[in-house]
């Protein structure tokens, strides 16, 4: 894929911690976990569209800051009992640049 | 190699024990499971529902045979273990199956005791434990008319019932002269005897069964006095006993059960067990409830976490019979040590007992209305001290100016449509049908699928109750200690104690240390964690932003779409033309949606984008405001009223007073928000007696108040004392407050706070002079690094990712 953009380098984000990347197609959350994992997801969450960038990073997880909903950083899918998913975001890293792609993973629909 | 973990009963206990370990480590152990009932794991005391048609038995399933397979536990369903060979580590099933181990468990369970009479083993006399006694008594009952059940107790009553429900004609046979004796005193039992009559029911007392006649099926049973009464059916519930016969066989020592130690392991160490066989500091249950911690903590001792130790159960009863209430709990019988406040209205056959000693429950009994029930029983858990509301205590917790409960509390008449948990809107229908339909067993469990009580948590009690009544048993009865959350099995009061020895100085180096069950922990705990160790090194710079909420990361509100609010301070709800002149400039400049005067007395600005916060904040600090925690766990606003200066009825000045009280304590960090208000004489128009800290000013000086709430659930404040200087005024709410920060869980307001350590404590310490001088110094101390305006060091530039997105991509790129 050829879409790749840099968007920062991993110590932009803090640890356990999340940036926002705006597109014109909206925001993007990037989080890094404790052990400097990098995940990319829709900045909105599955269920009243809270940012999750706002949230607390748990291990792979991201609480909600408005009704503690945990979301799977990876695949974007809450955890159950709760049900929805926010769309995911291709991510790598290049050196110490991290490498975002704008063309969601395929699965959920909510971009 | 995975080591092998053997499991014999595959009952309530043992289960359980298994799924808890699941949780903690799944890949562990090979586990194999034998179960002498040809079944998966069901809800043995849904056994009761079944009987009286309420339920069907695939509603009672909690473990299916697919639950098995996906979680890859071997199951030996039917097969029943006859020998353990400790030797070798084996053990051996009735049709020859054979499993090594490297370790055991063994839950098989207690078995009913059949008195030894004559004709016991006659066709048609039968126990009531298990789905095929069941069957048994359903099949009679649709052939046969008459049942005898002997013993009153809770299990027999409830065949009684169920039996009575499928159309038999039922006596119960009873020996002594009350029902249930062992959980009621005599009201409440004669309460019970005459309702359980009215439906229908006979009752022979005192009666001592003396054989059991019949051919081949029972016909008759026959009493030490020579009566007689037909039979086509008996039922035998007189008791069980723990059934240890294979541990015993295998010479592991027993005494009425299989005798355990903390971490429930047997006097053989690779043999543990769990449930009703078990015999732990003597006692040997025979409810769920203790089954369900024991099951937790030999999870935990399992997978080589080691820390948990199971310390005994408070157990409470209730009877399964829609329609009847009764709860009790502890010893509610009493003796000479103890006060007994009873309240009881036969007409409407309502009787409660409570039995106090020094200002503590020791026991409860309640008939007709037990919606106080899981109250009583948790102030007596929590060993409250129940000085302050002992007069009101027999009404209830309705009746403590509990607003926010008041009416609804009347769980068992409220329809299904009425809203339980206004936070989420969750009816009681909808926490019913979770309940049943995915047999949900704690309140976090109703929590995580309903969302009931997830929010504010007022609504807790009330969630609890409906489980009590959808479930029967008091499943929603949490160890004496609960853990902090599901990350830990340490109580708050553990983890303080353990961060203030001092030694532990980061949040990773606490999780470490108390062996948390997570990586990062939960966002229960970590903000805990976080303030805990703030509070006990103010001078080290250990504050984690990332384990903050949102709000007090971003020193401002986050609003429902995404928005944040900003708060200044206005010092005791003072302000000036200038103030208001620059918060008029600002709120144009940033084009702010909504200006309100909030609760607080100041003036809130709504819809800020974040990234223009540190603008906003710099503008108004050129102005001399500063942030006025609206969003923190923190000291909020001091309220005042005009007072003395003004008001032609002010003792004092109580807005001076209250100005110093905020200069005192803003910037603290506190368990929860903390406000306070001043007025200038007791007709109070700040409101002082619902404020955290609240000061009423008199003609000879100034009241203390302390502990009022004016959220969720109102609470008038007590009072402290009275005082005659405002340097009084000062110390003693610098010491309350510390006291407060050092003691309260964090999340707890001062309300909930004095009510679970009594306000006898707290008076105790802060009317002590040198107690509060060295609490006042302390907070003082504190102060010294926390008074610094968090906005002002934002403006200036620190945090600035916080604020700011990572990157902005105007054209998106195209993508195929
Ligand atoms: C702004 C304000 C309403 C207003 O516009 O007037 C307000 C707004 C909120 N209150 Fe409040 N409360 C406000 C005064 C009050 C008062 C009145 C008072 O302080 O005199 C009360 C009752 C008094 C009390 O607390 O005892 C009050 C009881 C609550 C409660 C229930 C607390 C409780 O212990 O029961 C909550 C929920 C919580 O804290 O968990 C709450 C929570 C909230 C939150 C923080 C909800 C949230 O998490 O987003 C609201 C934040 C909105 C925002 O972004 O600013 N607010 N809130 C008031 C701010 C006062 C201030 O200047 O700081
Ligand atoms: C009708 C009824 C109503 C009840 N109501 C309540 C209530 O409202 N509240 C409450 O708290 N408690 C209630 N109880 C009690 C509660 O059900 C028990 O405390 C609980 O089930 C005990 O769990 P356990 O795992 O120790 O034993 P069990 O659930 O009995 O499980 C033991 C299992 O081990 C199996 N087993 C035994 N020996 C062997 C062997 N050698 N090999 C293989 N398997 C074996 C048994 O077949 C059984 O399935 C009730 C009980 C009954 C019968
Ligand atoms: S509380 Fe007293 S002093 Fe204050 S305004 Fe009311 S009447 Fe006046
Ligand atoms: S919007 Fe995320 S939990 Fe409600």
């Amino acid at each position: 894929m050829s879409d790749w953009i840099e968007v920062g380098q991993l110590t932009d984000i803090p640890k356990l911690g999340a940036r926002v990347v705006k597109t014109g197609k909206g925001d993007i959350a990037v989080f890094r976990t404790a052990e400097d994992k990098v995940f990319a997801l829709a900045d909105k969450c599955p269920h009243k569209g809270g940012q999750l960038s706002q949230g607390i990073v748990l291990g792979d997880k991201v609480a909600c800051p408005l009704h503690d909903w945990k979301i799977e950083l990876a695949s974007g899918t809450a955890v159950a009992p709760d049900d929805g998913c926010a769309a995911s975001y291709p991510v790598k890293m290049e050196g110490d640049s991290i490498m975002l792609s704008l063309t969601a993973d395929q699965g959920c629909p909510n971009t | 190699m995975k080591e092998k973990l053997v499991v014999i009963g595959n009952g309530m206990a043992g289960m359980r024990t298994v799924e808890e370990l699941l949780k903690i480590d799944p890949d562990m152990y090979d586990i194999t499971v034998f179960g002498a009932e040809p079944y998966g794991n069901y809800n043995r005391i849904m056994l009761s529902p079944v009987l009286a048609g309420e339920k069907t038995i695939d509603e009672i399933m909690l473990n299916d045979r697919q639950w098995y397979e996906e979680n890859k536990v071997t199951l030996h369903a039917g097969k029943a273990v006859t020998s353990i060979d400790r030797i070798n580590k084996k053990v051996l099933a009735d049709d020859g199956t054979q499993e090594s181990y490297d370790r055991l468990l063994i839950a098989t369970g207690s078995e009913p005791f059949i008195i030894p009479v004559p004709g016991n083993d006659l066709h048609g006399v039968i126990a009531f434990r298990d789905i095929k006694d069941v069957d048994l008594m359903l099949e009679a009952a649709a052939k046969h008319k008459h049942a005898v059940v002997i013993g009153g107790g809770l299990l027999g009553l409830e065949a009684a019932n169920g039996l009575m429900q499928q159309g038999m004609s039922v006596t119960v046979v009873h020996l002594m002269d009350k029902l249930m004796e062992r959980q009621m005193d005599g009201p409440a039992a004669a309460m019970l005897k005459e309702s359980l009559e009215e439906r229908g029911l006979h009752f022979l007392m005192q009666a001592e069964t003396e054989s059991i006649i019949g051919k081949d099926r029972v016909e008759k049973v026959r009493f030490k006095d020579g009566t007689e009464i037909y039979a086509d059916l008996v039922v035998m519930a007189v008791g069980i006993k723990p059934n240890i016969k294979l541990a015993k066989d295998a010479g592991i020592h027993c005494e009425r059960g299989i005798v355990v130690n903390d971490t429930l392991q047997t006097f053989d160490p690779a043999i543990y067990s769990v449930g009703e066989c078990a015999q732990h500091r003597g006692i040997a249950y025979g409810l769920v409830a203790p089954l369900f911690e024991m099951a937790k903590v030999c999870a935990n001792h399992l997978a080589k976490m080691g820390i948990g130790r199971y310390e005994g159960t408070m157990t409470s009863t209730k009877l399964k019979v829609t329609g009847i209430d009764l709860f009790s709990a502890g010893d509610f019988i009493g003796d000479e040590n103890t006060d007994e406040l009873v309240f009881q209205d036969k007409a409407r056959g309502v009787y409660r007992k409570i039995v106090v000693k020094n200002n503590k429950i020791e026991g409860a009994v309640m008939y007709g209305e037990t919606i106080d029930g899981s109250w009583y029983f948790d102030l007596m858990r929590d060993g409250t001290d129940i000085s302050e509301f002992r007069e009101n205590l027999l009404f209830g917790q309705a009746h403590l100016g509990d607003s926010g409960h008041g009416d609804d509390n009347r769980v068992a008449m409220m329809s299904d449509s009425a809203e339980i948990c206004g936070c989420n809107g969750v009816t009681k229908g909808e926490i019913v049908i979770a309940i049943n339909d995915k047999k949900l067993f704690t309140l976090d469990e109703v929590r995580a699928h309903t969302k009931a009580s997830s929010s504010c948590g007022s609504c807790t009690g009330l969630v609890e109750s409906i489980m009590s009544h959808t479930l029967g048993g008091d499943y929603s009865t949490a160890p004496h200690l609960k853990p902090m959350c599901a990350c830990s099995d340490h109580s708050h009061d553990d983890v303080r104690a353990e961060i203030n020895k001092g030694q532990l100085k980061s949040i990773r180096a606490v999780m470490d240390a108390m062996e948390w069950k997570s990586s990062d922990g939960c966002s229960k705990c970590r903000p805990a964690l976080n303030y805990y160790l703030v509070c006990k090194h103010p001078e080290a710079k250990i504050d984690d932003n990332q384990s903050r909420f949102i709000n007090e990361r971003a020193h401002a509100n986050i609003q429902g779409d995404g928005s944040y609010s900003v708060i200044p301070r206005m010092w005791g709800g003072m302000t000036t033309p200038q103030e208001l002149r620059a918060v008029a400039d600002a709120a144009e400049k940033y084009n702010v949606d909504t200006v309100h005067v909030t609760g607080g007395q100041r003036i809130g600005l709504y819809g800020l984008k974040k990234e223009e916060l540190p603008l906003i904040w710099k503008d108004l600090n050129d102005a001399g405001m500063v942030s006025g925690h609206a969003y923190g766990k923190a000291l909020r606003t001091v309220k005042t009223c005009v007072g003395r200066e003004w008001c032609r009825f002010g003792t004092q000045d109580s807005t001076a007073i209250g100005i110093k009280l905020e200069q005192l304590s803003w910037g603290s960090w506190m368990p929860h928000k903390f406000k306070m208000a001043a007025s200038g004489c007791p007709r109070n128009c700040a409101e002082a007696t619902i404020k955290d800290y609240g000061v009423v000013c008199v003609d000879s000086g100034y009241e203390l108040h302390v502990g009022g709430n004016g959220g969720i659930k109102v609470r008038v404040t007590d009072l402290l004392c009275n005082v005659e200087s405002e340097e009084e005024v000062l110390q003693y709410s610098a010491a309350y407050m510390q006291l407060y920060r050092e003691e309260a869980h964090y999340l707890e307001r001062t309300a909930p706070w004095i009510e679970r350590v009594g306000l006898a404590y707290v008076k105790d310490i802060l009317l002590n002079d040198d107690k509060r001088k060295e609490l006042a110094e302390r907070f003082s101390y504190g102060q010294s690094f926390m008074q610094h305006d968090p906005w002002a060091e934002r403006a200036q530039g620190s945090e600035a990712h916080e604020f700011t997105p990572m990157k902005v991509i105007k054209k998106q790129a195209e993508t195929v």
